[in-house]
């Protein structure tokens, strides 16, 4: 068998790749309705948000953590500052609020990297506690409620197209949000911190063996801090982008999404203990949940069922991974036996 | 003369009143091979740390090439050519062979751009100094042991090291990686470089080390010429004690055997496997890493269930198809691995010796008889002498030996017919090693029957009454150790 | 070398100092309100009040500190809740009379019904990750999805009310007009549980699987089998916990809960259980519970302290114990394993 083709079906990239073919044809059979412009664009759409929410996730199981405070620090930045521009009758553009929303969501990061790293204590039970802390600074110190209007700089990003698709049966149009780019552009960056900078290969080390990683002369502190300022970043920016695309803030419209972004990742073939998986696989992983929670409706079963399917698509995701690292663990031990004199 | 590579003198550390270190001197002359021996606990790990600069003596002198430094950071000793290569070799098992051999060299570089031509470069040149023939592109996770340690050699070479300190190194590798890893060090000492390897295994002192130095309690015993060496002044100087070498006379009846193995097999592993064991017989199981003989022991205690074959115990033939049913037909087993395999460590010495036969402590649902089972692991820790001031202090808190015999209390207290043991003085002090062999022949004389599966030769020799030896999956030879040696066992092993 | 010869209260407080740490936080907190809002605080209604409200997720944190002494956890207790809740009110629907009224083994016979619900998820779990080899985390997270799909098909996303009103009469009403029923069932779990615990083999079996299953399995425990009745036990706990949701609401959905998961999962890890395993007691559970409990009582007697600061709080509490245990971990010294000398001499 040829090297190339051998390599990739040792992957679980690859069979989340043609799991979502196989579900696309089949949502095409049934419907004629998916590989049209505007659904395939609605589709784009729908994985900003949690496409950049789980570059983030992703980038801290590969560390060997998890982080579920991510929902809870992105509706705190954005809220913040949507209030924050509402009461000072901001009438500007989109940059101010960017920065803004960015800077507030690095200082967050950095309070969940501070304690990680200088503490040295496990990120699933810390993010637990900031994830509480930063929900009840959003509910009790500002007070947040449901802001119906954004400013007008905030919410005309939101609803600006890149392009416009129509459907030339149906006569349906879909934007191509603006926002799209910055997704494409986070990926770019993490792909070029992951894989082209040291300290990227970094957070694959401390992934994979953290006392090798000290040994070796990385700077892990250093590394984890930064780390969790970057996912507080990608994450504001998320919120951000949440909030401009509904043009209205609902303080308490993102929290709980920390359970299904960690799914996508792992589904991808992110090992959750750490060290393993790719942006690639990320990606994928996300667009299969994107794709069941959008599409489904396509292949005509009621979004009743969309909750159960899920929970099936990730135990059978995870138990097929799960039995392939099992087989993969007894081929490696066999011996070859003698043959008899 | 030439400025030896590495001199400390009189050199003491405490940790919170306990002294590790009571004032130890070592020198190592340039291209030099030595031997660090002692047992666990006796000081060596902390002098290596003292040396690697990871602790600070509380005084004493270190000297790199004739320049003397009262203390010095991780980075002046690798800078003084100082390389430390740790049990578990410091890998990245996620990450390819070149990225774990470049790492180092990058971040000392601090380069902070990723250069695959450049790391690809310097990986390449990293395992040409020892011939290593390995695809930089896999996982390092997927290699053998012996493979990782290479690639940690190759990683230890490549700034400019004088001496490379080696902790244990072959615990985890076959006689003939062993063999590999002793030329590779032989090779070092042409390149002028030294090698300070610690190790508890006298055969390896013979084999490679032209000096030795033995400490014990944290005093310096002996520094020597290996050729001044031998067994008896080697067990002497690291336990104080003097032994004898008593061969081992099992008392065997003549009834029918406890256990009979016929055509026994486990597909990709071992094949062909017939023997017969009887009451008060120590069967001893050698062979190579790999040999099958692991997987021959754990299908016997019902791990791996074995796809050919038969076992009868008492002549009833019975399927061993999991540990439950093993235990139930009185085969008991000792892992190789008490650390991971053996024990809860954090857990009290107290539980650990009677968790296989908790259910015999409690009532039949299942309420424990509090004090049948203190009284139980009262009548156990005096039986075999664990020592220990309270047994629901954690297991963490003892020495190998003793934690060793917390396993075989374990066992012990289901009175098996048959147990098996693996490894059963690995990583053992002298001492223990001894008290623990007496033990196991204490149990023959009175009716038990063994399998000890073990490389070390001598342990073979001296405790077993029959020797089976298995090469790649089957039996090579079975042979009677008063009527054989260390020479003929070798040849049917390799 | 520690002394272990200290007696009573100072032996407990030593050995363990995380209990004592947060006993000592609660005596100060109850000191505070004393001084504070005395009369308001400490009333029977207070109390009463307080006792009704923890149980419901109370009892899903029992569930979750299980699994966690065996080094996983169960991220679906709330959607077993749910379910179970549901099942309980569509039973009680179908045994009332036409009055409303139910027979004597009618609200038996539904909350059976509920637990049932409960074993059977549990059952899912547990093979899921005993057998397939599946990481706890991911299937729980999976299992959550999948009841709560369930769930929501069952009920079509709506609310399920109007049930006979002698089930919240009794479940969320007062034994001995004093104790509310939900105490007494949150009560008799943590004492079962306890006794399951502290007194049996399966507690020791646990423990001793938390700490390693690889030595586990070589001392034939039956691994498969302990986990698998861990996350049963598990299931059965939240299922408990949805039965006095239902009568704490008077009504089940879908979608009730929600904060729940994480919530325990917080207070099951400031209660001093591991989530590696291993570790972990009742008593700090309860301890944690109760803290907690008190401190969301505490501050809704300040009116100008919105309720929202509650969480708050909460977090700030988790982070501040962990980060107190690991400065006071560090200042314990490592000392170097003193080679014992073995009593000796058992010459053959």
């Amino acid at each position: 068998m040829p090297q190339i083709v051998k390599k990739l079906t040792q992957k679980t990239e690859t069979y989340i790749f043609i799991v979502i073919l196989a579900l696309s044809f089949l949502i095409e059979l049934r419907s004629g309705q998916f590989f049209t412009s505007n659904n395939l664009v609605d589709l784009a759409s729908a994985m900003i948000v949690p496409g950049l929410f789980a570059i983030g996730a992703f980038m801290v199981i590969v560390s060997g953590g998890i982080d579920v405070s991510f929902p809870a620090l992105a509706s705190l930045s954005i809220y913040a500052t949507t209030s924050t521009l509402l009461n000072a009758n901001y009438k500007g553009g989109i940059w101010l609020p960017i920065v803004m929303t960015l800077a507030i969501g690095a200082l967050l990061g950095a309070f969940n990297g501070f304690i990680i790293s200088v503490f040295n204590l496990p990120p699933f039970i810390v993010t637990l506690g900031t994830s509480s802390v930063f929900k009840g600074v959003m509910q009790g110190v500002l007070n947040s409620k449901q802001l119906a209007t954004i400013p007008k700089g905030m919410s005309s990003f939101g609803t600006s197209a890149l392009f416009v698709a129509t459907n030339s049966k149906s006569g349906l149009t879909s934007r191509m949000p603006v926002a799209i780019i910055a997704l494409i552009i986070v990926l770019i960056l993490a792909y070029l911190i992951l894989y082209k900078t040291m300290s990227g290969r970094g957070i694959f080390a401390i992934g994979g063996n953290e006392t090798s990683a000290y040994r070796a002369g990385f700077n892990v502190k250093q590394i984890k801090f930064l780390l969790y300022v970057g996912v507080g970043v990608i994450s504001s920016l998320a919120g951000l982008i949440r909030v401009c695309m509904m043009t209205q803030c609902h303080p308490t419209n993102m929290l709980g999404m920390e359970m299904m972004i960690i799914a996508g990742v792992v589904l991808g073939g992110t090992a959750i203990t750490g060290g393993a998986g790719s942006l690639t696989g990320c990606m994928l992983g996300t667009a299969l949940i994107v794709i069941v929670q959008n599409s489904l409706i396509l292949l005509g079963i009621p979004t009743f069922w969309q909750d159960c399917f899920l929970g099936l698509l990730i135990l059978i995701g995870t138990g097929v991974s799960a039995s392939q690292v099992m087989r993969n663990s007894r081929m490696t031990k066999t011996i070859k036996i003698r043959r008899a004199a | 003369m030439a400025q030896s590579v590495l001199k400390v003198v009189d050199i003491k550390k405490s940790f919170a009143g306990v002294e590790a270190l009571k004032g130890v001197s070592l020198e190592i002359a340039p291209g030099e091979i030595h031997c660090l021996a002692g047992e666990n606990g006796c000081g060596k790990s902390t002098l290596i740390k003292i040396i690697s600069g990871v602790y600070e003596p509380n005084s004493g002198q270190i000297e790199f090439n004739g320049k003397v430094h009262t203390k010095i950071t991780p980075i002046e000793a690798i800078m003084n050519g100082i390389q430390v290569i740790y049990q578990d070799f410091s890998i990245f098992p996620n990450l390819s062979v070149m990225e774990n051999l470049a790492f180092n060299s990058e971040l000392a570089n601090k380069h902070k751009l990723v250069n695959l031509k450049r790391m690809r470069k310097i990986a390449k040149e990293a395992i040409a100094r020892i011939n290593f023939e390995v695809d930089l592109d896999v996982k390092v996770g997927t290699l053998s042991v012996a493979d990782k340690q290479l690639v940690a050699i190759c990683r230890a070479l490549m700034f400019g090291a004088k001496l490379i300190i080696m902790d244990e190194p072959t615990t985890a590798l076959t006689r003939k990686e062993v063999s590999a890893l002793f030329k590779i060090i032989l090779d070092l000492k042409a390149q002028g470089i030294a090698t300070l390897f610690v190790s508890h295994k006298l055969d390896e002192v013979f084999e490679i080390s032209e000096r030795f130095t033995i400490i014990r309690s944290g005093e310096k015993i002996i520094t020597g010429n290996t050729s001044e060496l031998d067994n008896k002044k080697f067990t002497f100087y690291m336990t104080g004690r003097e032994f004898e070498d008593i061969s081992f006379t099992p008392k065997i009846s003549d009834e029918e055997p406890v256990l009979e193995a016929a055509k026994l097999g486990l597909t990709g592993y071992f094949e062909d496997i017939s023997f017969s064991l009887h009451k008060g017989e120590i069967l001893g199981l050698t062979g190579l890493l790999g040999s099958g003989r692991t997987e021959l022991a754990l299908a016997l205690f019902g791990m791996r269930k074995a796809d050919s074959g038969t076992i009868k115990i008492n002549g009833k033939e019975v399927v061993l198809d999991s540990v439950r049913t093993a235990m139930e037909n009185g085969i008991g087993y000792v892992p190789e691995d008490r650390l991971s395999e053996g024990l809860f460590l954090p857990r009290g010495i107290g539980d650990n010796v009677v968790i296989s036969e908790i259910d015999s402590l409690a009532n039949g649902i299942g309420i424990l008889d509090r004090s049948r089972k203190s009284k139980e692991i009262a009548r156990w820790v005096k039986k075999l002498s664990i020592a220990t001031p309270n047994p629901d202090n954690a297991c963490s808190t003892l020495s190998g030996g003793n934690q060793q015999r917390i396993v075989l209390a374990k066992w012990l207290s289901r009175d098996p017919n048959v147990l098996i043991l693996n490894g059963p003085t690995m990583g053992v002090d002298i001492g223990s090693k001894h008290d623990i062999h007496m033990i196991l022949e204490k149990l023959a004389d009175e009716g038990m029957a063994l399998i000890i599966i073990s490389d070390d030769i001598p342990e073979i020799m001296s405790t077993c009454s029959k020797i089976m030896i298995m090469k790649e999956g089957r039996i090579t030879a079975t042979l009677n150790p008063k009527e054989t040696d260390t020479k003929e066992l070798s040849k049917y092993m390799m | 070398m520690k002394n272990n010869n200290k007696k009573g209260l100072s032996a407990f407080l030593t050995k363990d100092v995380y209990l004592s740490r947060l006993i000592g936080l609660m005596v100060i907190w109850m000191l505070f309100m004393a001084l504070a809002k005395f009369e308001s605080f400490y009333s029977v209604i207070n109390f009463q009040t307080m006792a009704s409200q923890f149980p419901e997720f109370g009892l899903m944190a029992l569930g979750i500190m299980l699994c966690m002494i065996t080094g996983g956890i169960d991220l679906s207790v709330v959607g077993v809740a749910n379910m179970s809740s549901i099942m309980i009110g569509l039973t009680l629907n179908m045994l009332a009379a036409e009055d409303g009224s139910l027979p004597v083994y009618g609200i038996p016979l539904a909350i059976l019904g509920g637990l049932l619900v409960g074993t059977v998820a549990g059952f899912l779990n547990g093979v899921l990750i005993a057998k397939v080899r599946i990481p706890p985390i991911l299937v729980t997270l999976g299992s959550y999805q999948l009841f709560t799909g369930i769930a929501i098909i069952i009920t079509k996303g709506k609310a399920i009310s109007g049930f006979p009103p002698v089930y919240s009469a009794t479940i969320a009403g007062k034994l001995f007009n004093v104790i509310p029923m939900q105490l007494v069932f949150f009560a008799a779990m943590a004492l079962i549980i306890a006794f399951l615990l502290n007194r049996t083999t399966f507690g020791t079996k646990i423990y001793m699987l938390g700490t390693n299953m690889t030595a586990a399995q070589f001392s034939g425990l039956k691994t498969d089998l302990l986990l698998i009745k861990t996350y049963m036990l598990s299931a059965v706990c939240a299922a408990l916990g949805g039965a006095v949701m239902l009568a704490n609401y008077n009504s089940a959905r879908a979608d009730y809960g929600v904060v729940y998961t994480l919530q325990c999962v917080l207070i099951v890890v400031l209660g001093g259980v591991s989530p590696t395993g291993g570790k972990g007691r009742i008593s700090g559970v309860v301890l944690s519970i109760c803290v907690l409990q008190m401190l969301s009582s505490g501050l809704n007697r300040f009116p100008q302290v919105s309720s929202f600061y509650i969480p708050l709080i909460w977090g700030g509490v988790l982070i501040l114990v962990m980060v107190l245990n690991h400065l006071t971990e560090n200042k314990k010294i490592k000392t170097p394993k003193s080679p014992i000398k073995s009593l000796s001499g058992q010459k053959g």
